[in-house]
């Protein structure tokens, strides 16, 4: 198996990509289930569940956004390589 | 977010539709995360409007409406009525001599109308096999996700009267 240091920059970056966006899924994943459980619980009646679903949900959002920015990052960087390459 | 990003001396056309072929899949790839976040954001402000609706929640308030006479049920018997309005369909059981309860007909699940089966003593949503229980209302099976909103009712000398809808 190929050391990942002597992979060419483009598929490190596109690993780099890849992984992100998987996590961001996963994170949509919960962050689905946790919309739908909240609101579950508020048409059941009980409000008291809607601070910790905002809370969670707005955590989650912040990942997602902090792994975008780490994905146009690399992606910046991939292109900028190439470009002077 | 171009000021999180470094300076490029392209447009802005450029850097998005890159002319490169190599380049293309990761053009593809920045474009579903960025869809991918901005639903994320879509769930966060669902959840935020929960929120809201949670703060300004108040109780909603019932008239008080004669439904049935006691004596008319049977026990082990049904009645149907309408309760807040004549639309709100609900079904009423007697379920010994003193006791009557009264339950929303529409099913939690997908609102099918619900009924009560004699046989198991529970109600029963024909469409998905979702069963309530008499005594409470709960889930005792299937895809209903909560319990039935439960009609509060008072017998006054003979006259069972609506008091309320309390929910599962």
């Amino acid at each position: 198996m190929r050391d990942p240091a002597e992979l060419p920059p483009q598929n490190r970056s596109l690993t780099a990509i890849v992984g992100a966006m998987s996590l961001i899924a996963v994170l949509l994943i919960v962050q689905v289930w946790l919309l739908s459980a909240t609101l579950e619980s508020f048409l059941k009646g009980n409000t008291r569940t809607a601070i910790p679903g905002v809370i969670f949900s707005g955590l989650i959002f912040i990942l997602c956004l902090g792994l975008y920015l780490f994905v146009d990052r690399v992606d910046s960087d991939v292109r900028s390589v190439a470009n002077k390459g | 977010m171009n000021w999180l990003r470094r300076a490029s001396s392209e447009p802005l056309w450029k850097d998005e539709f890159s002319i490169h072929t190599a380049d293309e899949k990761y053009v593809t790839r920045r474009q579903l995360t960025k869809f991918l976040v901005l639903t994320s954001l879509g769930m966060f402000v669902g959840n935020i409007w929960i929120l809201i609706r949670s703060v300004f929640y108040r109780s909603p308030q019932y008239a008080e409406m004669e439904v049935a006479l006691a004596s008319e049920i049977p026990i082990n018997g049904v009645k149907l009525f309408g309760y807040p309005t004549e639309k709100d369909r609900c079904i009423m059981v007697r379920t010994t001599d003193n006791q009557y309860v009264a339950y929303s007909q529409k099913c939690t699940h997908l609102s099918c109308a619900v009924y009560y089966s004699q046989e198991n003593k529970r109600l029963e949503c024909p469409c998905h096999e979702g069963f309530f229980s008499v005594e409470d209302g709960s889930v005792l099976q299937g895809p209903p996700p909560r319990p039935l909103p439960k009609i509060e009712l008072e017998n006054r000398a003979g006259v069972l009267v609506a008091t309320g809808v309390r929910e599962g």
